[in-house]
């Protein structure tokens, strides 16, 4: 594929009247790790949306593999926000992890032994098939993202989604969880939403930032705008040990 | 129990029994872990306005009030698919109006006194064998449809936007979802009631929730659970002269304390050993 995975053009979207994106043009290219920044409510997971075709536009267009993002959907690997997940749902998962290969035959929903192949492949790839038949609720923060991670790779899909990976993960696991997305990156385009600044790792290869409108920087380094828009207030960086440390030109028109 | 199945309304008792033990048991499990209980609450007693028309209008009972908690089902489906959690007025009005309306049909009928209370707790001691058979094919009917759906069912209840995502259609299944909640209120409510119907639908499936390891295991424990109380109740209320349908209820419930009671003694003694053990491993001044 030599054009853009996923294209955006003049891409306007609003809800019950309030302008929630403004403006916004976007090409990712193929093998790319986009990190989508920005503060909350200013319009990331609603862009991540826009892009799976779970809500439309008011004006503009958007084109993921080629095709309007519906018919791409299948394409697409999604790990939602882990908020949204019922933890006392009664699921193993391997059970979860099959939904990745749901797929419509006639009027029906199957699974066949390809399917369960294929499930085994990705639990072993994030490391969990041996917590195979747990319960989904039983699990911590950093192993539940694996298994959605494992879900959404089970389709094998060219594109990864993820929305907010780490809100629910500890600091190991946040490194873990980067490494492996890392690893991904070799053969998957992967599109990270998140309003936090860790995930400007090393893997990261180039940032999206959003708040109604949309700023985008070719590489992953860090600029002081960047900060602002992800805690609405000036900050400043106080770590311990190695931070690999970016600075970057302001945005051009702003 | 035993002498008592020489009668006939008996038999056919535990036989109604069984069969809404079953389809609660199935169609419970989305209730609970869709959390439409409250919805499910609206659909029954809308319910009631089936009722008064089938009776006003002299179309049959069962028929009356199926088409009717269909459509509002529908209704309430299509008001609540978008917005699943800000729903619960436009339900709380519907749940209202269909059973003011069953109330004020009902007025208007000549001649025709209807007892809400066997309609709140039903009449299982006086179900017709027609009934059973009707009862019979519907919860045939409802095993035939989940059965064949249950891949795209679960997907749906535990995570709707990734189904959408994978191409599940989402809004049929959830219209279908409602529509086998409508057929199993209305055939149920003509066995136990109203309140018995709710019992049934939430009890036994967030028992089962605790000790099942997914949702068709899930079905079946519930579905067990659901048969275990009402054939427990139909008992106590023979043998002590007690309104059968409240009595069942009052064995769910009951049920439902225990386990509550059992779980929290069971953390208490777990806590209480692994802090033995812990002061154990502290060696004294």
């Amino acid at each position: 594929m030599t054009g853009p995975v996923i294209e955006i053009r003049d891409l306007w979207f609003s809800y019950n009247g309030q302008p929630i994106l403004q403006d916004v043009d976007l090409a990712v290219r193929a093998g790319d790790f986009l990190a989508v920044i920005g503060p909350n409510g200013g319009g990331k997971t609603t862009l991540l949306k826009l892009m799976m075709g779970l809500l439309k536009p008011d004006r503009g267009r958007v084109r993921v593999l080629g095709a309007p993002p519906q018919k791409a959907s299948h394409r697409i690997g999604y790990v939602p926000q882990d908020i949204h997940a019922n933890k006392n749902f009664p699921i193993s998962v391997e059970d979860v992890v099959l939904m990745g290969r749901l797929r419509q035959e006639g009027l029906r929903f199957r699974y066949s032994g390809k399917d369960r192949e294929a499930v085994e492949k990705v639990l072993k790839q994030v490391d969990m098939w041996n917590l195979r038949e747990r319960r989904m609720g039983e699990l911590s923060g950093g192993q539940r993202q694996r298994a959605f991670i494992a879900r959404a790779l089970a389709s094998d899909p060219e594109l990864l989604f993820l929305d907010e990976p780490t809100s629910s993960v500890d600091q190991k696991g946040q490194t873990d969880l980067y490494a492996l997305l890392g690893r991904l990156n070799e053969r998957v385009t992967i599109v990270v939403v998140s309003h936090d600044l860790m995930v400007l790792s090393t893997y990261v290869k180039s940032v999206a930032c959003v708040n109604r409108k949309l700023f985008f920087h070719e590489d992953s380094t860090v600029t002081e705008d960047m900060l602002e828009m992800g805690y609405q207030c000036p900050v400043e960086l106080v770590t311990h040990g190695h931070l690999p440390h970016r600075v970057l030109t302001p945005h051009e028109d702003e | 129990m035993l002498e008592a199945l020489q009668f006939e309304f008996m038999r056919n008792a535990v036989m109604a029994g069984t069969l809404a033990g079953v389809v609660c048991g199935m169609i419970g499990v989305f209730v609970v872990v869709n959390r439409i209980v409250f919805l499910s609450g609206g659909i029954a007693h809308a319910a009631y306005g089936g009722v008064g028309l089938a009776f006003c209008f002299q179309w049959p009972v069962m028929a009356g009030t199926l088409g009717f908690s269909l459509l509002t089902a529908m209704v309430m489906a299509a008001v609540t698919l978008e917005s699943r959690h800000r729903a619960d007025t436009v339900v709380g009005v519907m749940w209202a109006l269909g059973m003011a309306l069953g109330v004020v049909l009902l007025d208007l009928t000549p001649g025709y006194n209807v007892d809400l209370m066997s309609y709140l707790f039903g009449s299982i001691l006086a179900v017709p064998s027609s009934d059973l058979w009707i009862m019979a094919g519907l919860s045939l009917v409802i095993l035939a449809v989940v059965a064949f759906f249950y891949n795209g069912f679960v997907a749906m209840s535990y995570d709707e936007e990734f189904a959408r995502v994978r191409g599940v259609p989402v809004a049929f299944l959830y219209f279908l979802l409602l529509g086998l909640v409508a057929l199993s209120v209305v055939m149920i409510i003509r066995v136990v009631g109203l309140i018995l119907v709710i019992a049934l639908l939430t009890i036994p499936p967030y028992i089962a929730e605790r000790y099942a390891p997914s949702l068709a295991r899930m079905m079946i424990l519930s579905a067990l659970l659901s048969t275990a109380f009402t054939l427990t109740g139909l008992w106590l209320s023979y043998r002590y002269d007690l309104t059968s349908g409240a009595t069942i209820i009052l064995v769910g419930g009951a049920a439902f304390f225990l386990v509550l009671l059992a779980e929290r003694l069971r953390d208490f003694l777990r806590l209480r050993r692994l802090r033995g053990a812990q002061a154990k491993s502290i060696p004294a001044p």
